[in-house]
């Protein structure tokens, strides 16, 4: 079943064999559940702040000033590690590493669950990676390790993570964050 | 005719830039007389397409040829013919990747041909449209109606959507690029008609004006950056060895490969949406016997039921619009009430009936028949369906 992992030995698509898929416009997706979008970002907030080695994976979307979008995005991510006190671990391309990858400071869709084991990292966000390789790289973390991910996706989300929130722009993240600074205040964190 | 003639309002050709929605439940229709043939390019001309690849082959060979008219016309940005099969579906993967919006047509032994290509297409997420007029692929050769060809699409991890009618045709082809391109989707889309039933054969249908088309691809809101020769998939065209797992996991070819087949089963919602449902029932709501079919063999199965419904038999047609993915829930919810199931079909292998027993397994009580099956260019006449059921629902008499 859709639930934290390690799921299986190989990356099934655990979720969709679940008849889960994206969540609808304005919804977000946690576990099986389709929750308000504010409901999604206090929990997504809440395990962050609570889970051990806590790392924010930014993708090639928002690491390269190719938009106004992206360096606005760029610097939000940054202070969202900071309210989050998570680490920021980068996935800079999609490319295969020769001979392999640096599991301390990169992750790469080809074999995510290197650094995640690595790192102990044990609640992660996947944000600014091209869909199709956050989707391949969830499926192997969800198989391979217990770490909670999150999908905070700019088009329509991602049903491999235990937790996605869908078309997230700049002024999405920035209310985020002020979620996330009332969560731990909450906590005491 | 440029790109740059391109606006917020309007494209290259100067049509009207509209939503899908309005094209297909809006725009006012007028009534015209047409070939799927001519219903193809009708459809292409409404849908702002960058590109099309093209190689004769009968009974798409008419469809490939008008497309290009419109490349002529300054519809379609770019049209060229590949040197075969292979090439052409080679070439529209290229197309696609570039970011362009992308259609072709191939029948039998060109789909055939170009096989390779189909999974290749859906691995690398491309949304191109494959308009696939059946017809046979057999030894002795055929040029006739018979859909052996779509089991072999079946597994190549493409959208497979069936048209039963030229109206229907219209309708998919410009919902087909829709939903191939929604963001959590971006597969191919493969639209099936039956070759000559469908392509040749002229009927009435309703067309929205000419001078509206959908919005232009949007390839910034694709699933993968554009492709390069260092990335993946590029990479894995570019260099065998890296296909070797040597530096990437096999799970991540595991996880590639599954995230292809969630990304059709995605488009469920959509396609509900753009084609009202993924099957379509007519008949008697509480019939025992129950047609599952798609393409022109639901329509001779409605035939059936007309006839059936004069002996005061009930029965009930189930026509699949979507074969990937498969309407497992409709399918079973219009088959509670079944005792037979009879799936007609042109090809001889069955491998329609194949789809409905593995859907329906351990879930329906009904005997499932796998019955007519007509190929190499037969007809099925309703007669032959009606001795089917008469057959196995008066077995002591027989038909």
């Amino acid at each position: 079943m859709a639930n934290l992992g390690p799921a299986y030995y190989a990356p099934y698509p655990v979720a969709t064999y679940d008849g889960l898929l994206t969540p609808p416009e304005g919804k977000a997706l946690l576990l099986t559940d389709i929750v308000d979008e504010e409901v999604a970002m206090r929990e997504v907030a809440r395990v962050m702040l609570t889970s051990e080695n806590a790392t924010i994976f930014p993708g090639p979307q928002v690491l390269y000033a190719w938009s106004d979008e992206a360096k606005k995005k760029a610097t939000l991510i940054k202070e969202m590690s900071e309210v989050l006190n998570a680490k920021m671990i980068p996935m800079y391309d999609y490319r295969p590493k020769y001979p392999k990858i640096d599991p301390e400071v990169e992750i790469n869709p080809n074999h995510p669950n290197l650094t995640i084991w690595h790192n102990d990292i044990k609640a992660a966000i996947f944000i600014g990676v091209h869909c199709h390789y956050a989707n391949v790289a969830l499926k192997i973390v969800r198989s391979e390790t217990d770490c909670y991910t999150v999908g905070m996706c700019a088009l329509s989300g991602h049903e491999d993570a235990m937790a996605t929130i869908r078309d997230q722009h700049a002024e999405d993240l920035a209310r985020f964050i002020e979620i996330a600074k009332e969560v731990k205040q909450e906590l005491g964190k | 005719m440029s790109i740059k003639n391109m606006t917020k309002e309007k494209n290259w050709a100067g049509q009207k830039l509209v939503s899908t929605d309005y094209m297909l439940f809006e725009a006012p229709r007028e009534k015209h007389f047409m070939t799927g043939s001519e219903v193809t390019k009708e459809a292409i001309k409404r849908c702002t397409v960058d590109a099309s690849v093209s190689y004769p082959i009968t009974p798409q060979s008419e469809a490939a040829h008008l497309i290009g008219e419109l490349w002529a016309e300054g519809y379609v940005g770019m049209y060229f013919r590949g040197e075969n099969e292979f090439g052409v579906m080679s070439e529209v993967a290229g197309c696609a990747m570039a970011g362009a919006r992308t259609v072709t047509t191939t029948s039998g032994p060109g789909t055939l041909r170009a096989m390779e290509n189909f999974p290749m297409w859906s691995g690398t997420r491309i949304p191109v449209q494959l308009i696939l007029m059946a017809r046979g692929i057999n030894s002795p050769l055929t040029i006739q109606p018979d859909n052996l060809e779509v089991t072999f699409m079946l597994e190549t991890g493409c959208m497979i959507w069936y048209a039963e009618n030229v109206q229907e045709l219209f309708d998919m082809t410009i919902a087909g690029f829709t939903v191939a391109e929604m963001p959590d989707v971006h597969v191919p889309i493969v639209t099936v008609v039956d070759g000559f039933f469908v392509s040749h054969t002229r009927e009435s249908v309703m067309l929205p004006a000419d001078d509206i088309a959908l919005h232009p691809y949007n390839p910034y809101a694709a699933p993968l950056p554009p492709i390069d020769s260092e990335m993946p998939p590029g990479r894995f065209l570019r260099d065998p060895f890296v296909m070797k797992s040597n530096y990437i996991s096999y799970a991540t070819h595991a996880s590639w490969q599954w995230e292809v087949r969630s990304a059709v089963d995605r488009s469920i919602p959509y396609a509900r949406h753009y084609l009202n449902g993924l099957a379509h029932v007519t008949g008697d709501e509480d019939a025992e016997i129950v047609f599952v079919a798609c393409g022109t063999a639901s329509h001779q199965a409605k035939e059936a039921n007309r006839e059936l419904t004069k002996l005061g038999i009930k029965s009930k047609v189930v026509k699949l619009r979507t074969i990937r993915p498969f309407p497992h829930a409709e399918l079973l919810e219009a088959t509670k009430s079944a005792t037979h199931i009879f799936v007609p079909e042109f090809n001889i292998v069955g491998w329609l009936d194949k789809e409905v027993t593995q859907s329906l397994y351990g879930k329906s009580e009904a005997k499932i028949v796998g019955r007519p099956r007509v190929a190499g260019g037969m007809s099925m006449p309703v007669e032959a369906i009606l001795h089917e059921v008469l057959e196995h629902v008066n077995e002591e008499k027989g038909a």
